[in-house]
């Protein structure tokens, strides 16, 4: 019936399109609309905004469920949020977080900053672009409908066979997972491809490998692992689908399948995940220790091959999270070795950062303090990561509050605080305008301690033996006080969130303009105005070094010497097919998450290829930007 | 517009039309980092095939199943389509129109003979009892045999695309590169095939 309905409404949509049976004016006044313009644009700053909002509003989302979960766990015996819906708000959390808010918040300021530290005017593949920030957006939709349309996923972000088959999982939950996740996993896939051609192909004239900015670097190592992880996502991903909806039996022991085969998979992706939402981290406290210690990165050669490596190597120890699975001592011990070895190339980058702000000018600025504050932070995170990577002793630590502990100081000490760190220093750019500096001091030093608070007792939760993933504890065994305390330190953290949300509000309202060069920047996008102009450069910079802005600003220049004369610029079109795709996707899953009845799954399958064979046949070759245009707007902008 | 993209031949012409522009350089550089994506996926169907292939559950295995007379045909015809693939891409970058559509038209025409035989396989199986809920090696063995089948689906509906796309616009500065991936995409599904032809078909023999 439903199916009917849509068929129906689509017909209609499509006769009243092609008799002209609608309002011209109306449709044109939308198309003018700056919404139309949101909705299509295929800009890499705006692309950046959007997925950096998006990114937030997840991030908020999960949030509140994890608080949702430190309120549970206050006390001993608390029924607040018990079984199903304790299950319920743990998967979303980690799902929200990993997947929804810190890949689209760095993909956010890697859209945003990478064309401009490699002097480039656009992206290689600005509809693609468009397409995978779609795609994530609808993927992220689908899944946080589940809370609404019939329960979200309960089986772990991990989504372990076979407890995420139909016997033990019976509702929608693990499908809306399953398709929810395939869906965004397509767009990152897409955005990461995009960066990897961007960067080999659309450098500045001068701008060689090794002069590229250290973020420009670390995205670019984090998008080869994209490229090369999310297929073994998508593949788990795809088996998980054929076991739950179309009766195969990959991971059936009854039908000789096997469940270990998912977690093979899932780690295959999941590990070279961590390091895809830790490098661009890494890359950003580079430029904002460097920046705000007024002196050049220390050893970026070793920084560049410590990406490299850790880039490599994280392909090479996904069994560390098996090591109780049983594959044996021989696998155990070389992926332990394996994993230990990072802490060398990571060890690298920490001496790095230490000896670029030694004899600095040091600047304590907002950004700076998260990069200074994420140094000791994540440090304990490796310290942990390092333990866990000794089997014996893991077979102690697994699945309890340790490892909690231990992933949170690496994913939030270094993960969020380096995306606040780049919110408040590419802000300017990204905005035009400056956060303000009292309350972003505010926000670091309540985020930072109620972190600490938060997560420092569940160290120690974890050695007395309390498991991860259940919904209460006994009491009288030691675990009221520290539980007790880490959902104390919660308020830390809502506290500093809210500081950068009201932040973020203020500086809408009346925050400062910001000038072309707020932090007395050293790389290419701190050489043009706040907010970049929609062609980036109206000509291309001749780079001479590394740190190739501060060298011009060393030797006395005012702005970057160009690689070529004032020309008529080449633009992309707007398009509306990413988002037409997108939707497409997004009927398609929603259609499979709705068992039985297939049709509307195909018809939005067929959106998605009609969506496809309009944009191969599309002739379009994008509008120019003549240098009188450039000109005029540039009147008055340069001091 | 079109008047910017349109290649006459003449001495000064690039000797690869699909790397001409800096769109078409992005395109191919692209397409070949896909194709790496695209080798992570077949290689973790592969390992999944590998580990279940036993699991037949009393079901007919791959000794009592596999013909080899009839995927060597199959092979052959995939085998011979990828010669025909490049013939088209030789005849394209000498701008000579006509050839370039004969020899896609071949590369599709085998594409769609190799899809037959497969169809007309599966159908064989699943009278034999082995389906894709039959067991987890029916399962491994449908999705990894099927998601290539379905990428030759693919293939034979781009390249068909783009032989339409030719015929209206001949061969241009934009119209190159678009042909020029897809004949990678055809390459890829070959060599994907020819491990499919080791790892499931020879290996099954053997036991």
């Amino acid at each position: 019936m439903g199916t009917l309905i849509v068929l129906i409404v689509f017909a209609l949509f499509i006769t009243a399109i092609l008799t002209g049976g609608y309002n011209k004016e109306a449709i044109e006044k939308f198309k003018k609309s700056k919404a139309w313009d949101w909705l299509t644009t295929v800009d890499h700053k705006k692309i950046g905004i959007m997925y950096f909002i998006s990114g937030f509003f997840f991030f908020l989302i999960g949030g509140i469920e994890a608080i949702f979960m430190r309120m549970q766990l206050i006390v001993p015996h608390n029924d607040l949020f018990v079984g199903d819906t304790f299950n319920q708000l743990l998967t979303m959390h980690g799902t929200t977080m990993i997947f929804l808010a810190a890949m689209p918040l760095l993909f956010g300021l890697m859209n945003a900053v990478i064309p401009l530290q490699i002097g480039a005017r656009d992206v290689a593949f600005p509809f693609l672009n468009a397409l995978g920030f779609w795609l994530f957006t609808a993927g992220g939709l689908l899944l946080n409908l589940s809370w609404i349309f019939g329960g979200a996923p309960d089986a772990g972000w991990t989504s372990y066979t076979t407890l995420a088959l139909n016997d033990y999982s019976p509702g929608p939950g693990i499908d809306y997972y399953v398709l929810g996740l395939q869906i965004s996993g397509i767009g990152t896939l897409i955005g990461g491809l995009n960066f990897i051609v961007t960067v080999i192909n659309m450098r500045a004239p001068g701008m060689t490998f090794l002069r590229m900015p250290m973020f420009t670097w670390t995205s670019f190592i984090a998008s080869a692992l994209i490229l090369f992880a999310f297929p073994a996502l998508t593949v788990g991903l795809l088996l998980l689908m054929f076991d739950r909806l179309f009766g195969a039996n990959f991971f059936d022991h009854a039908m000789g399948g096997s469940s270990v085969i998912w977690e093979h998979l899932f780690w295959i992706f999941g590990h070279p995940e961590v390091y895809i939402v830790i490098l661009p981290a890494f890359g950003i406290m580079s430029e904002v220790i460097s920046t705000f210690s007024k002196k050049r990165l220390f050893g970026y050669t070793s920084m560049v091959f410590a990406t490299v490596v850790i880039g490599f190597l994280g392909f090479m120890v996904w069994v560390h999270h098996m090591f109780t699975v049983g594959l044996g001592p021989w696998s155990n011990s070389v992926f332990a070795v394996a994993t230990m070895t990072i802490a060398v190339p990571t060890g690298i980058k920490v001496f790095n950062w230490l000896f670029t702000m030694w004899g600095g000018q040091i600047r304590f600025k907002t950004a700076m303090l998260f990069a200074v504050g994420f140094i000791p932070t994540f440090v304990m995170g490796g310290m942990t990561g390092v333990m866990l990577a000794l089997p014996p002793a893991d077979f102690q630590y697994q699945d309890s509050y340790f490892v909690v502990a231990h992933f949170h100081y690496v994913l939030v000490g270094g993960t969020v605080m380096g995306i606040f760190a780049g919110a408040y220093y590419w802000w300017p750019k990204m905005f035009g305008k400056m956060l303000n500096e009292t309350l972003g001091k505010i926000h670091f030093w309540t985020f930072l301690i109620g972190f600490h608070l938060t997560f420092f007792p569940q160290h120690f939760l974890g050695l007395f033996g309390m498991p991860r993933r259940v919904f209460t504890y006994q009491a009288n065994v030691g675990l009221e006080q520290l539980n007790m305390l880490s959902t104390i330190g919660t308020i830390g953290m809502v506290i500093g969130t809210l500081a950068f949300v009201f932040n973020i509000v203020i500086t809408f309202k009346k925050g400062a303009k910001a000038p072309a060069d707020p932090w007395d920047g050293r790389t290419l996008e701190w050489s043009i105005s706040s907010p970049a102009p929609e062609y980036n450069f109206a000509q291309l910079p001749l780079v001479r070094g590394y740190d190739a802005w501060f060298m011009e600003k060393q030797a006395g220049n005012k702005e970057m010497p160009a690689a070529e004369p004032l020309g008529s610029i080449h633009m992309p079109s707007p398009s509306f097919i990413p988002l037409l795709m997108s939707i497409g996707f997004f009927v398609s899953g929603f259609g499979f998450v709705a068992r039985g009845d297939y049709s509307m799954g195909i018809l939005g399958l067929i959106i998605v290829f009609i969506a496809m064979f309009m944009r191969s046949f599309d002739q379009d070759h994008g509008y120019h930007i003549e240098p009188h245009e450039i000109e005029e707007a540039n009147k008055g902008v340069k001091a | 517009m079109a008047a910017q993209t349109e290649v006459k031949a003449n001495p000064n012409m690039p000797n690869h039309l699909e790397t001409a522009t800096l769109d078409g350089k992005n395109k191919v550089l692209g397409f070949w980092l896909f194709l790496g994506a695209e080798t992570v996926l077949f290689a973790c169907l592969f390992g999944t095939y590998l580990a279940l292939r036993n699991q037949t559950m009393g079901g007919p295995d791959g000794q009592e199943l596999f013909d080899l007379k009839l995927v060597a045909a199959a092979t052959a015809i995939l085998l011979t389509s990828s010669l025909t693939s490049v013939l088209a891409m030789m005849k394209m970058n000498q701008l000579n129109y006509k050839a370039m559509q004969l020899w896609l038209g071949i590369t599709v025409l085998l594409g769609a003979s190799f899809l037959g035989l497969e169809i007309y396989e599966f159908i064989h199986y699943v009278h034999e009892g082995h389906t894709f809920m039959s067991s987890a090696f029916g399962s491994s063995f449908y999705a990894l045999v099927g998601t290539h089948g379905a990428h030759v689906t693919f293939g034979i509906i781009w390249i068909s695309t783009l032989m339409i796309q030719a015929a209206k616009r001949g061969i241009t500065k934009e119209t190159a590169p678009k042909l020029f991936v897809s004949s990678l995409y055809w390459h890829f599904i070959d060599v994907v095939w020819v491990f499919i032809f080791s790892l499931v078909y020879l290996l099954g023999k053997v036991g």
